[in-house]
């Protein structure tokens, strides 16, 4: 691979993603993005400055080793690489689609400045799908410990933690509320940016390693954590619930029909399969219909996205700043406006407006523009004075974030917890402040990303390896 | 898993289920409800849990078949297995010793609410119940509800049994000659309306069961909320249960009303002839 200068690396140009036209991609919600072949790959790992104190590496929130990954696609090396990937990210073929890159391993290569930092996401999507395709044995189980674990929930952070757990011998079973495994990859992350069946890939492995799932379990209301502990005979517990309830705008007319949160909007179309003709659930019909989606992060992105795809037109992102404060995923954002999402900017919802079947009709907007910063350092939008439209719509979806579910948490009460009712748990192990608990992902963190929900799923399966080998006597027993 | 042990058909359209569930069996308090999906790429619905017993480890639900997922879960029998089933779920009802109660049950909400009486009536409480359907056929858990409380009253429709009109009608009678400490109503929408109206007068503590369309009955899609004394709840978190005289039935009913045309279509697709006369069914049981 050092045939190639560093001259040579830094004038080649980065290799694009191949992806399907917007207006054939806009009709069907197959994947976006088609991946990169073999040539590509090695293409773009060429570009690679392999360098000394490789900054990328830090941008990682998991530190995958990317120099040396990128090394081993550069020499055609593929499942090498996917082994170097996976011995700090369970999830490749999830997170080389999702994490935000920009931010984080790409926003810090050193190419970066020449705005031409490695593809390092495609790179590990790439990766992780050649290694899933040579469907490769699983490593053989080792030598079982004889303790039980019980994951709730079957998130990034749970299957991540479940799946270090199995390789370390523990018995382990995942209960998920839902009648589908995955978390916010089953039913939030719509097909076309996550197809499924990757989500289900990996939990077929995880079963094949013996990993037990049980669905339709509730914790909390069905068993509860100390019914886990004690009744059911589990050694420790982990929590990867998530960050399960929708926050609303709280602005006059928010339960007309045709309002949704972007989770019910989501879960009915994604789980629910509300878009095809075998899925039972309705949908408000959108074909044609004015959609508007209030916020401007992944979610929103989705959920307009998706109402794209179902035919509604116009569709619209309303967010009360401006583009560069959107918190979405570039791609993400871009891929939106090819599509043809309108992003309106510096605007607020005031009030939405109904006729009188309780439908949606329209809504009243203020426009806003950017003031002083706040104690985030982001200017914070101020109104306009008398700058409000009316503007009709049929369909509004609310994408303004999640607060944690506290179904769980009310079945919990010696669980510490903060403020903003997230479980408090350690950084580096997840432990709560119940004996043989711990936590990790959105409960602990609010909502965040899959790359960091993995992370923690991780650590706290090795602080539970730990408490485990060190605490015969664990809670319970 | 939740395999069906016994099935009754208690009215026209109306089926009894008893179902292999130990571990809801053993959970279950009353007031709560399952959520169950029949097929696959089914609807997730909602379920009272009618009655439950953890020695046998056996739930019981009553379901009326309204549209395609109470149609195609009638259709089941026993050995049948329930393909998802979760619970149990919701904030069970309040009891506590009250003095004498009314508990109002029109249709199929007399399901809802036999639970409640029971446990009602097991904690201490004068229990009297006020049930009506359209005519006496559809009448539902009369002799079991005669086995818990102190009075059954009934009302139908054509006057077929008991009064010859509305549970209201017979409630307003009934609180004028007693003193009536808390009334508890499971029902459609239009009765529970009804019923709040009835007893706002009298400033008694009343509580409507409410039924709001839910996805996951989980607390995840908010769905389910509804307006309670101006505020937004989630029905499957916080509810089922809510002060009837501070919730807004106008809102409930309409959010009910959002799918009627994709329902009509799946009824129609189900059973063309019989599809309108169900929908009038569930709608006109005050
Ligand atoms: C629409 C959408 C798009 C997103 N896009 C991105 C993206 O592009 N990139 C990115 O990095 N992140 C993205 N995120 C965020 C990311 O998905 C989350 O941060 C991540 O999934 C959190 O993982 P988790 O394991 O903590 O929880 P979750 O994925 O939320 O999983 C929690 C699971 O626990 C289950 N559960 C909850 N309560 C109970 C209970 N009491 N008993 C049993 N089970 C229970 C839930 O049903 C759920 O399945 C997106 C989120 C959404 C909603
Ligand atoms: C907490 C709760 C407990 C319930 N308990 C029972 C029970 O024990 N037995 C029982 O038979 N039903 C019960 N229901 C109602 C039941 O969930 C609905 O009848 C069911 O969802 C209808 O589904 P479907 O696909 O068969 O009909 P759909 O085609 O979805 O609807 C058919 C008709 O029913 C109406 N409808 C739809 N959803 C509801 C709803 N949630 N409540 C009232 N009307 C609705 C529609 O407007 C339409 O007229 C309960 C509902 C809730 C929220
Ligand atoms: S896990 Fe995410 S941040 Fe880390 S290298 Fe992969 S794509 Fe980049
Ligand atoms: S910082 Fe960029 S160029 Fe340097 S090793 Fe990492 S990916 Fe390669
Ligand atoms: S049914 Fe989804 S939040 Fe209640």
């Amino acid at each position: 691979m050092s045939e190639l200068s560093r001259r040579e690396r830094m004038k080649r140009t980065p290799v694009p993603m191949p992806e399907r036209p917007p207006d054939e991609r806009r009709t069907d919600f197959d994947e976006v993005n088609d991946g990169y072949t073999a040539e590509l790959a090695i293409a773009e790992a060429e570009r690679c400055l392999y360098c000394a104190r490789p900054t990328c590496v830090q941008g990682c929130p998991v530190g995958v080793d990317i120099v040396e990954f990128l090394r081993q696609v550069e020499a055609g090396r593929f499942l090498e690489a996917a082994d170097v990937i996976a011995a700090d990210n369970s999830l490749p073929a999830v997170c080389g689609r999702v994490c935000p890159q920009e931010t984080q391993c790409e926003g810090a290569c050193v190419l970066a400045n020449k705005d031409k930092p490695i593809h390092i996401g495609h790179l590990e999507r790439f990766v992780a799908d050649h290694a899933r395709a040579q469907d490769r044995p699983v490593a053989p189980p080792p030598a079982p410990t004889g303790r039980r674990v019980a994951v709730v929930g079957s998130g990034p952070a749970g299957i991540a933690c479940a799946g270090d757990l199995v390789g370390l011998g523990h018995d382990v079973t995942v209960f998920e509320a839902l009648h589908e495994l995955g978390g916010v990859l089953a039913y939030g992350i719509p097909e076309f940016r996550l197809p499924k069946e990757i989500v289900a890939a990996e939990i077929d492995r995880l079963r094949e390693r013996g990993v037990s799932f049980e669905t339709n379990a509730v914790i909390g209301m069905v068993d509860t954590v100390d019914d886990l502990l004690t009744v059911e005979g589990y050694d420790a517990v982990f929590l990867g619930v998530g960050a399960g309830l929708p926050r609303f705008l709280d602005v006059p007319g928010e339960n007309f029909i045709g309002v949704y949160s972007a989770s019910e909007f989501l879960t009915r179309v994604n789980l629910m399969k509300a878009y095809t003709t075998d899925g039972d659930t309705p949908l408000v019909d959108v074909r044609g219909k004015a959609v508007v989606v209030f916020g401007a992060g992944n979610t929103a992105m989705d959920a307009a996205r998706t109402a794209v795809r179902l035919g509604g037109e116009p569709v619209s992102i309303a967010y009360r700043r401006s583009r560069e404060e959107m918190p979405a995923r570039a791609e993400e954002v871009a891929h939106a406006e090819a599509e043809g999402v309108h992003l309106d900017t510096l605007v607020s919802p005031l009030e939405l407006l109904g006729d009188g079947d309780g439908r949606l009709t329209g809504l009243r907007l203020q426009q806003m523009e950017l003031g002083e910063p706040d104690d985030d350092g982001r200017r914070r939008p101020v109104p306009v004075p008398g700058e409000i439209r009316e503007v009709a719509v049929d369909v509004a979806i609310v994408a303004i974030g999640n607060m944690p579910n506290p179904l769980l948490l009310r079945a919990t009460p010696d669980l510490d917890r903060s403020e903003r009712g997230t479980v408090v748990a350690d950084h580096d192990t997840g432990s709560t402040s119940k004996r043989g608990v711990f936590a990790g992902g959105d409960i602990v963190t609010g909502g965040a990303t899959v790359i960091l929900a993995m992370g923690a799923g991780r650590r706290a399966a090795a602080a539970i390896d730990d408490f485990l080998r060190t605490e015969p006597q664990a809670a319970g027993h | 898993m939740n395999t069906i042990v016994e099935t009754r058909t208690l009215a026209p359209a109306v089926k009894l289920f008893r179902i292999d569930a130990p571990k809801v069996a053993r959970k279950q308090r009353a007031g709560q409800f399952v959520i169950v999906r029949v097929a696959p790429d089914g609807e997730r619905i909602p379920l009272t849990i009618a009655e439950a017993d953890s020695d046998a480890g056996t739930i019981t639900l009553v379901v009326q078949a309204v549209g395609k997922t109470t149609t195609l879960m009638n259709a089941l029998d026993v050995g049948d297995e329930i393909l998802d089933m979760a619970g149990p779920l919701g904030t069970p009802s309040e009891v506590a010793e009250f003095g004498t109660v009314v508990v109002v049950g029109g249709g199929v909400g007399t399901a809802v609410s036999y639970p409640t009486a029971v446990a009602l009536s097991e904690a201490g409480n004068s229990v009297l119940a006020v049930i009506g359907a359209r005519s006496r056929p559809n009448l539902l858990l009369e002799e079991e509800l005669s086995a818990v409380c102190a009075e059954v009253r009934v009302c139908t429709d054509d006057g077929s049994h008991g009064r010859h009109g509305l549970v209201t009608d017979e409630l307003a009678d009934l609180l004028e000659t007693r003193s009536v400490d808390r009334v508890l109503a499971a029902g459609p929408v239009v009765m529970m309306q009804a019923v709040a109206e009835t007893t706002r007068p009298y400033d008694i503590p009343t509580v409507a069961s409410l039924n709001p369309i839910m996805v996951d009955g989980t607390g995840m899609c908010g769905g389910c909320r509804v307006s309670v004394g101006g505020t937004n709840r989630f029905a499957c978190l916080d509810g089922p249960d809510f002060d009837a005289h501070l919730v807004d039935f106008t809102l409930l009913e309409q959010r009910n009303r959002a799918y009627l045309d994709w329902e009509a279509k799946q009824r129609a697709d189900l059973h063309p002839c019989a599809a309108a006369d169900q929908a009038v069914d569930f709608e006109a049981t005050p």
